[in-house]
């Protein structure tokens, strides 16, 4: 970058907590006029965040946002816009119903005249280059078309940088090539263009400078020219950190290799009909942990549901126990009920199953006790679940889901199954104490017998804690050694 | 049990502190409209609790309908079925009941359980239509159940001058309905009818169900949570949402029966003047608790038909208190939804969803 011309973008010593996690760290990016820079790092590294402060969607703690050398105020998206900023995110903000015509003009004032609508347009696509029907519902177009549409969409408030979050995340591999050659193009033409992504190839493709961010901090930032996909792995993946599982292979008690949870061939579709994950096979053993690890859509997510029994199979076979636990990521919605009683989200367990008449104060004693075995802290079962703390949220979660009979006084009809566990970024949001205690619990349910499946965003963790490695890359799924390098090449779809 | 006995006694405080606030705005509106304010007061408390007769003829007449349509209310909004239909499946039933009751005059007490059980059964199928079209289209129920009011009404408009007119084709309304199909009347206690026993027996028994058994908290959670009742319950939303919208419609289809052959013996067209619609403040102010309907089914009686007296003695049209009662009804949703921000979830009067656990 050219020292004496200011950065067209630049975000300053910017820091960002929510709660007790620090999703940004002192993080500063210059993005220069007439480049591409791209923005890399694994699942909750802090990209999104980052930009998100640029766009006025998230207050910093700290830190300064820049335009051509001239520091500005960006309160709301709003802000942003008026100061030539556009953002493309990773989930589409177009109106279905409405036609590209309509979308682009949303946001505008004064008068919708149909004229003006049709020559926005055409403007748009001379700039671009884009084929662009006016009046074609978006619910039509194809998903590239759309990314299209979201891009003229920014566009139209003649943004001069361009912050694109995952744009190639849902495209074709043609759609894809040729997103990328605009990108380049647009930059060429004397614009920026922030690119986030996962995937290494393309930012090394179309990147004149490369960010690299990891747990919200920079870890390295340079040339694209002079930065090897190793080197940019390392950094992403964090090498340097490769000491952090010793417990993980070492005191692996022996069990019976008989797979307690298994899946053959297994494939997954999406409500849309399209396979999110193809011909997945994995065995689970009794006293293993079996990590997941694969970016954002890569089909881990349905893998993990699929044998957790909770979406359908289109084809393929699942041999699961009739009873296992299942604790999936985003707790406040699939796991808990907030404002009810802890007691009652110990009930919830099972709540398809149950019949006649529940038994509160044995369901209340037995919510005591998991409370009292897995250190949740809470004044009495009574309190509500949203007056605890993520880390004790989630403890009563893993509690739950880890007991074997159910809470029912009787004797479960369970008892002898095999018990398996399935457990989906365990440790989201929760802080280093309450990390290391979901993951002594954890391996205290392997050393017990129990079959885990482990997803985690954070390689880091899948070390830490799994036997076997599994990644998922474009909804098929392999083993991969247990070694850091291997799984950071075959998560980008580098092999 | 003590902690239960705290609530109750809570919620019976916040009776009282909306009583205090009804009539301060009962007042407020008097003084607007430039009427006698000592004498309209006045009305208001002899039609509605000033009397013995007052209080079992008006009052608990119509606290009636109101306990079992606020129940019917209560289950639905539970579930987050947003069941605005209760006139509707009210009308449905009393029409059911009042065809079994006139189609079969000698059979007696089995008559009166038939007719009962079939008015049921038709407000459950009127809601069915409702529930269909939400679980099979996504049709929003509070759009299909309110259309679903106005064709019951015309329904019961076209019944009462067709198949079931009096013989004599001269006014729209059925026969009455034969004596020995009639809820019969408590003696001492003036038109009170056996029908405030059923009230009571079906709205304790849809509290215990919520609070105590599987089914009922299967319907919380769902409510609460669609995603993690599935996810974490592995429960069947579409089924437990289905079953809540038709048990919703049962409970005021039961109300319709119960006003037919307890209070008009026959069926014409305004059998209901707004039950149904006067149940969702009735549930709303209960905190969607079916033993705290029977506290408010009991207040909106007493409104009602000292809104009655009112228009009677003092010439104050009773539709002041249908404005009240709209405000109160506004009062209910901005404090929940206050509490919401608060981050305190969407209950009603008193703490958490009445003690199922705690």
């Amino acid at each position: 970058m050219n020292a004496t011309q200011p950065a067209a973008l630049a975000l300053i010593g910017v820091s960002k907590c929510f709660g007790s996690t620090t999703a940004l760290d002192d993080v500063s990016l210059y993005v220069g006029k007439g480049r591409v820079h791209a923005l890399l790092g694994e699942n909750g590294a802090g990209k999104t965040t980052l930009m998100h402060v640029a766009f006025g969607m998230v207050r910093p703690d700290a830190g300064t946002v820049q335009l051509h050398g001239r520091p500005v105020s960006i309160r709301r998206p709003a802000d942003a816009i008026a100061v030539g900023l556009g953002m493309v995110h990773q989930h589409f903000t177009l109106v279905p119903a409405m036609t590209v015509a309509e979308n682009l003009a949303l946001g505008g004032r004064g008068r919708l005249r149909r004229h003006d609508m049709m020559a926005t347009v055409r403007l748009i696509a001379d700039l671009t280059g884009f084929a662009l029907d006016p009046s074609a519902p978006i619910e039509t177009l194809s998903v590239g078309a759309q990314q299209r549409v979201e891009i003229a969409k920014a566009l139209v408030n003649r943004a001069t940088v361009l912050v694109l979050d995952e744009p190639t995340a849902v495209l074709a591999p043609a759609e894809t090539e040729e997103l990328l050659q605009w990108i380049r193009r647009f930059a060429d033409a004397g614009n920026s263009v922030v690119l986030i992504t996962h995937k290494l190839t393309e930012a090394l493709f179309v990147a004149d400078d490369v960010t690299v961010l990891r747990r919200g901090r920079v870890v390295h930032t340079g040339l694209a020219a002079t930065a090897s996909a190793q080197s940019i792995t390392a950094a992403m993946i964090g090498r340097d950190r490769a000491a952090v599982s010793p417990h993980a292979a070492a005191t692996r008690p022996v069990f019976a290799p008989t797979p307690v949870l298994a899946a053959y061939g297994i494939t997954v579709r999406d409500e849309r009909g399209s396979v999110r994950l193809r011909g997945a096979t994995l065995a689970v053993c009794a006293g293993e942990i079996v990590g997941v690890a694969g970016v954002e859509g890569a089909g881990h997510r349905e893998l993990l549901r699929a044998l957790a029994g909770r979406c359908a199979v289109t084809s393929g076979h699942l041999d699961c126990p009739a009873r296992l636990g299942f604790v999936p990521e985003d707790r406040h919605r699939d796991a808990v009920l907030l404002d009810r009683s802890l007691t009652e989200n110990v009930a919830l367990r099972d709540a398809g199953y149950r019949r006649g008449r529940l038994r509160w104060n044995t369901l209340r004693r037995r919510t005591q006790s998991l409370m009292q075995e897995f250190d949740v802290r809470a004044p009495a079962p009574t309190v509500p679940m949203r007056t605890l703390s993520g880390g004790n949220q989630q403890k009563l979660v893993l509690a739950r889901e880890m007991a074997e009979t159910g809470a029912s006084a009787a004797p479960s009809p369970f008892d002898d199954a095999p018990s398996a566990l399935i457990v989906e970024n365990p440790t989201r949001g929760l802080d280093v104490r309450a990390t290391a205690e979901v993951h002594t619990r954890l391996r205290a349910a392997r050393d017990r017998g129990t079959a885990i499946v482990l997803y985690s965003s954070d390689l880091d963790e899948v070390l830490a804690l799994a036997n076997r490695v599994f990644i998922a890359y474009a909804g098929a799924l392999r083993e991969v050694p247990t070694d850091r390098e291997a799984i950071g090449r075959a998560m980008l779809g580098l092999d | 049990m003590r902690r239960e006995l705290g609530a109750t006694l809570r919620s019976i405080l916040f009776v009282g502190a909306v009583i205090a606030l009804i009539l301060a705005a009962i007042t407020f509106l008097l003084l607007l409209g430039g009427f006698d304010v000592g004498r309209a007061l006045g009305a208001l408390w002899l039609g509605s609790v000033g009397s013995w007769y007052a209080l079992t003829s008006a009052t608990l007449v119509r606290a009636i309908p109101l306990m079992l349509t606020g129940c019917a209310i209560a289950v639905a909004f539970r579930a987050g079925v947003f069941n605005i239909g209760a006139e509707g499946q009210l009308l449905a039933g009393g029409a059911a009941a009042a065809a079994v009751a006139l189609a079969i005059p000698n059979a007696g007490w089995l008559a009166l359980a038939l007719a009962l059980i079939t008015g049921a059964l038709a407000g459950g199928g009127w809601a069915t239509i409702a529930a269909v079209l939400r679980e099979r289209f996504g049709v929003l129920e509070v759009i299909s159940t309110i259309m679903l009011n106005f064709v019951a009404l015309y329904a019961v408009s076209y019944l009462v001058r067709g198949p079931l007119q009096e013989p004599t084709h001269a006014y729209p309304q059925s026969s009455s309905i034969a004596d020995a199909v009639h809820l019969a009347r408590i003696p001492g206690a003036g038109r009170l009818h056996l029908g405030i026993v059923i009230a009571l027996v079906v709205t304790i028994a849809a509290g215990w169900i919520l609070r105590r058994t599987a089914g009922g908290f299967r319907l919380m959670a769902v409510g609460e949570s669609p995603s993690a009742a599935a996810s974490a319950g592995l429960i069947d939303v579409r089924r437990v949402t289905a079953s809540a919208f038709v048990v919703s419609g049962a409970l005021a289809g039961l109300a319709g029966a119960v006003e037919v052959l307890g209070v008009t013996y026959a069926l014409y067209e305004d059998i209901s003047p707004g039950y149904g619609y006067t149940a969702i403040a009735v549930a709303l102010l209960a905190g969607l608790d079916p033993w705290r309907v029977i506290l408010t089914a009991l207040l909106f009686g007493a409104l009602e038909a000292g809104a009655g007296a009112m228009q009677r003695d003092a010439g104050v049209p009773s539709t002041l208190v249908a404005v009240i009662e709209a405000l109160l009804i506004l009062a209910v949703v901005a404090a929940q939804a206050l509490r919401v921000r608060r981050g305190r979830g969407f209950t009603g009067s008193g703490d958490a969803f009445p003690a199922t656990a705690t």
